[in-house]
């Protein structure tokens, strides 16, 4: 098994976002609802949030989920606002 | 007639069969929409696909009705998990026939950097020397399992691509990576190496 250049800088980019504690894919899920549209109203994301942030930091799977929802919400508008 | 954001928990569980059905209607057809527009251009997201995910997902949000709390809209809380399940199975349709032992098996020789020839010296030697370092430690310091899982995140290959060809499931498959991560962290600090200086090795443009 061996590394080709651009997964060694994958990995320490992993490694230095790394944390003891770390949400997993499902508990990410549970929020991330809550964390898009906080980003989306431009609000600072509360710490409690802090850990979906760091999961999406970490997680290539979540953070593409994560970022076509943004583009779902963006691109809704109005339709689906109350 | 449609149902407002915050009356869709309570229409879709309506006693009224009538009101319910069109709750299910109307969401279904705001995820349809949604997915459709998220993986658009997406290799194997045709029509076909995006209806047979926002089916399931629609199974799935009803399933887990229960579990929101309000903290966000509905149509995104219900977007959300159509989206993790438009991606999980697209995934493995894209991912399906490769297996684990073929990115375990990719290349035993040191990998040359790109355009190395260009790199002065020492920073070769810096590179070549993490790039060793690296791959001791996650032959020496993590079980089978732990390396399995890394490197096939490493090599692109999705978590739950892994999880089935593992016998895991998802979160088992990133908990195995994060323990992974965590003992190649600790065991380059206990080494003495400083991740912000691997990191400045391996940029593209070292400094001097």
């Amino acid at each position: 098994m061996t590394l080709k250049e651009d997964e060694i800088r994958e990995l320490i980019d992993l490694l230095g976002k790394t944390r003891d504690r770390e949400i997993d894919c499902d508990a990410c899920l549970e929020q991330v609802a809550e964390f898009a549209e906080q980003q989306l109203s431009g609000k600072e994301v509360p710490e409690a949030l802090d850990a979906v942030q760091q999961h999406l930091d970490v997680c290539g799977e979540c953070r593409e989920e994560y970022r076509v929802l943004m583009d779902v919400l963006r691109s809704s508008g109005d339709e689906t606002r109350n | 007639m449609t149902v407002q954001d915050a009356d869709f928990p309570e229409a879709l569980t309506s006693l009224d069969r009538e009101q319910q059905e069109r709750a299910i209607h109307l969401l279904r057809t705001q995820l349809l929409k949604g997915v459709q527009a998220g993986l658009q251009g997406r290799a194997g997201a045709d029509s076909a696909f995006v209806e047979d995910v926002v089916q399931t997902a629609l199974l799935r949000i009803l399933d887990r009705l229960h579990t929101f709390e309000g903290r966000s809209r509905f149509f995104t809380w219900a977007m959300s998990i159509a989206l993790r399940v438009a991606f999980s199975e697209l995934r493995r349709k894209h991912w399906g026939n490769v297996s684990l032992d073929v990115l375990k098996e990719s290349g035993n020789e040191p990998a040359a950097f790109d355009g190395e020839e260009a790199l002065r010296p020492d920073h070769l030697t810096q590179r070549r020397q993490a790039s060793q370092l690296l791959h001791r430690l996650i032959n020496e310091k993590l079980t089978e399992k732990r390396r399995e899982v890394l490197v096939a995140e490493l090599k692109g290959m999705p978590q739950d691509e892994v999880a089935v060809q593992l016998g895991m499931n998802r979160n088992a498959v990133y908990k195995t990576a994060h323990d992974a991560r965590k003992v190649l962290k600790r065991s380059l600090m206990e080494a003495g190496f400083d991740l912000d200086e691997l990191h400045a090795t391996f940029s593209s443009n070292p400094t001097p």
